[in-house]
């Protein structure tokens, strides 16, 4: 079974975020960053997946800069097997469809039954991705799985997608797309022989040359959806610490909580 | 004229509030321009639905029944927005930022090659009569605003609890028109098999007005009694830390924060949270947060309008006895 996971390089969580001074990007002095939480989920389940058939491999694939490549080597040192890492300056300004067709167009070079991406890269909190592939390849996609079960013939796998108060049970024939939500499974951590190992694995570099595509396909100019300006939030100033005994402080609380926030 | 499609979201037999939200966001955009309020209503005997929304500000429902549609179906879903999206040539279509929404919204704007903005908490129509959506980016730590670069099939979902509602008006009859859909069901790659219901909280969290959670600090999960109890009685639903989900205590889906839930309410409770950057990702939004926490120097005092340095065990009893004389009062 051949595997490919989407990844992306996303700032830590535990991340402080401000607006850079043009408005148009975070400022990054000093962040460190991580693979997206929700695309470990992926990673890990094609590995067991692979371990499971005994047979198959699994790449990652990531559209970013340079310093991208420390995500994919990251998923290689936890054992998937080759990585692609896309990059051209040409991508900058692009929305979630344009980041999607460039995804799509790789992923049609391979050769894959299954491929997993993240429910959301936790930076532009977009969630959008994985389903625009999935529409663009014509491919039958879940999102937001909890759990995959492969059928024994390996020609369709059921997926279980958290909704409001339940969980609906979804069929699909590979090949197929997932976007995985936590819960899936436990990632696990890297080893130092894997890290070792992850040295001597394959990194293909591609360009959108390489994918038959141009800045006009998929950069600024074919974006949709067009950022603006990025501003930080509203600060939540911190209010009333009720002192006092503990029940007369209780009686204040849903006495504000009434009179003052109207909301009991 | 803009003409704006409200995708209908239902649960068992009613129209989710969400849906009326974005009928109350259509109703503003619209009336600003002048403009058309269509919904978009599918299922299996759904057609009583269509007075809801009619009231809650359609001006026309298209009614999708068929006993075909009655589960979710990305596929056959998104096929029949698109249709009816070109149909009425709508230039914004409407849905709410719920486990369907974000499923549908970007499988309808990849059909439509429309633009797609997920999980919005503002709408506007710019000088130009273009859209200018805010959205929270980096889990809430910033907010983007992006605009629109086209004139018809701009898909938005909108997050729960944030948009007014328009205020009913219970004898407006919206014209109907039936669609059917056009997609083959024996060709469909991906079926909804069955649905499982969780015996989650009584109310969905992240629709939830009011939501109580609790963390670590609740010691055991016996003593999520407390917090159920107390939920109960202002009719709140119940979330959790990812502590108390990692430890067991409450599944996956109970989760607030970054990898877990996003919610919006009108009133977050935090018992035995200590509100890490992670958890504030899924709930700083909402209008009032209650801290309950021993230890003065927990984060959470410092985005909570209220706090109470306290143990949980002696505060949240009190609560709840404090509660129930309210509303019995
Ligand atoms: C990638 C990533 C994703 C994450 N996603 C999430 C997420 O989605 N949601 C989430 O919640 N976290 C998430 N976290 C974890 C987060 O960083 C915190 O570890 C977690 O929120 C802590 O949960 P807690 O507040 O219940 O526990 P703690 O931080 O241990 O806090 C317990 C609190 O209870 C108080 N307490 C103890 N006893 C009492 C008592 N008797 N009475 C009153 N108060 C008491 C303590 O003072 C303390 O403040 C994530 C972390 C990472 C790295
Ligand atoms: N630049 C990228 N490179 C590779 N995969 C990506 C990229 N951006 C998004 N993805 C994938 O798409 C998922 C959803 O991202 P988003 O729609 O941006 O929230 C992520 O979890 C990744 O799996």
């Amino acid at each position: 079974m051949n595997i490919a996971v989407c990844i992306k390089q996303v700032p830590a969580t535990e991340s402080k975020i401000k607006p850079a001074a043009d408005g148009l990007d975070i400022d990054r002095t000093g962040l460190s960053y991580v693979v997206n939480p929700y695309d470990e989920f992926g990673v890990e389940e094609a590995l067991k997946i692979k371990e499971q058939l005994d047979t198959g491999t699994v790449t990652v694939i990531t559209i970013g800069p340079e310093k991208a490549v420390e995500a994919l080597r990251t998923c290689l040192a936890v054992g998937a097997d080759e990585a692609i890492h896309i990059k051209d300056d040409a991508l900058t300004g692009g929305d979630a469809l344009c980041t999607a067709r460039v995804l799509a167009a790789a992923l049609k070079k391979g050769n894959y039954d299954l491929i997993f991406f993240g429910r959301q890269a936790i930076d532009d909190d977009s969630g959008a991705v994985g389903i625009h592939v999935a529409e663009l390849l014509g491919l039958p996609h879940v999102a937001g799985i909890n759990k995959f079960e492969l059928n024994a013939d390996g020609l369709k796998a059921v997926a279980h997608r958290q909704i409001e108060g339940a969980a609906e049970v979804v069929e699909a024939r590979l090949p197929a797309i997932f976007t995985c939500q936590k819960e899936l499974n436990e990632p696990r951590y890297a080893s130092l022989p894997g890290i070792m190992k992850a040295k001597q694995k394959p990194m293909t570099v591609w360009s959108l040359a390489d994918l038959d595509l141009s800045a006009e396909d998929v950069g600024a100019s074919a974006a949709k959806v067009k950022l603006e300006k990025i501003t930080s939030p509203p600060v939540r100033e911190a209010g009333k610490t009720i002192d006092g005994d503990t029940a007369h402080a209780v009686s204040e609380l849903v006495r504000l909580l009434h009179e003052e926030a109207k909301v009991l | 004229m803009t003409k704006i499609l409200v995708v209908s979201e239902r649960h068992e037999a009613k129209v989710k509030r969400v849906t009326l939200e974005a009928l109350g966001a259509a109703h503003a955009l619209s009336s600003k321009e002048g403009g058309q309020v269509a919904a978009l209503l599918i299922g299996n005997e759904v057609a009583s639905q269509a007075d809801t929304l009619s009231a809650g500000g359609a001006q026309k429902v298209y009614l999708a029944d068929d006993p075909k549609l009655a589960l979710y179906s990305s596929e056959a879903y998104a096929t029949l927005v698109a249709d009816v999206a070109k149909k009425m040539d709508a230039t914004l279509i409407l849905l709410g930022a719920t486990a369907m929404g974000k499923d549908l919204g970007p499988k309808v704007a990849a059909k439509l090659e429309g633009a797609f903005a997920g999980d919005c908490t503002g709408l506007a129509l710019n000088d130009e009569g273009a859209f200018v959506a805010t959205r929270p980016i980096y889990g809430g730590k910033a907010i983007a605003t992006v605009k629109c670069q086209q004139a018809q099939f701009q898909v938005v979902t909108l997050r729960p609890n944030v948009f007014p509602v328009h205020p009913p008006a219970p004898s407006a009859k919206a014209e109907i028109e039936k669609v059917t859909t056009t997609t083959d069901f024996s060709l469909l790659k991906a079926i909804v098999k069955e649905v499982l219901t969780v015996v989650a909280s009584k109310v969905e969290l992240t629709e939830a007005q009011i939501i109580v959670s609790g963390g670590r600090g609740l010691k055991a999960p016996e003593n999520f009694k407390l917090i159920e109890e107390l939920a109960d009685a202002l009719g709140a639903a119940v979330g959790a830390s990812r502590a108390a989900v990692d430890a067991g205590w409450k599944p996956h889906s109970y989760q607030v924060g970054l990898t877990g839930k996003t919610v919006s309410p009108l009133l977050y409770i935090a018992c035995g949270i200590s509100g890490a950057i992670q958890h504030q990702a899924g709930m700083s939004s909402s209008k009032y947060i209650v801290a309950i926490n021993n230890d003065p120097n927990a984060p959470i005092f410092k985005i909570a309008n209220y706090g109470i340095v306290a143990d949980l065990f002696d505060v949240v009893p009190l609560l709840i006895e404090e509660v129930k004389k309210l509303k019995a009062a």
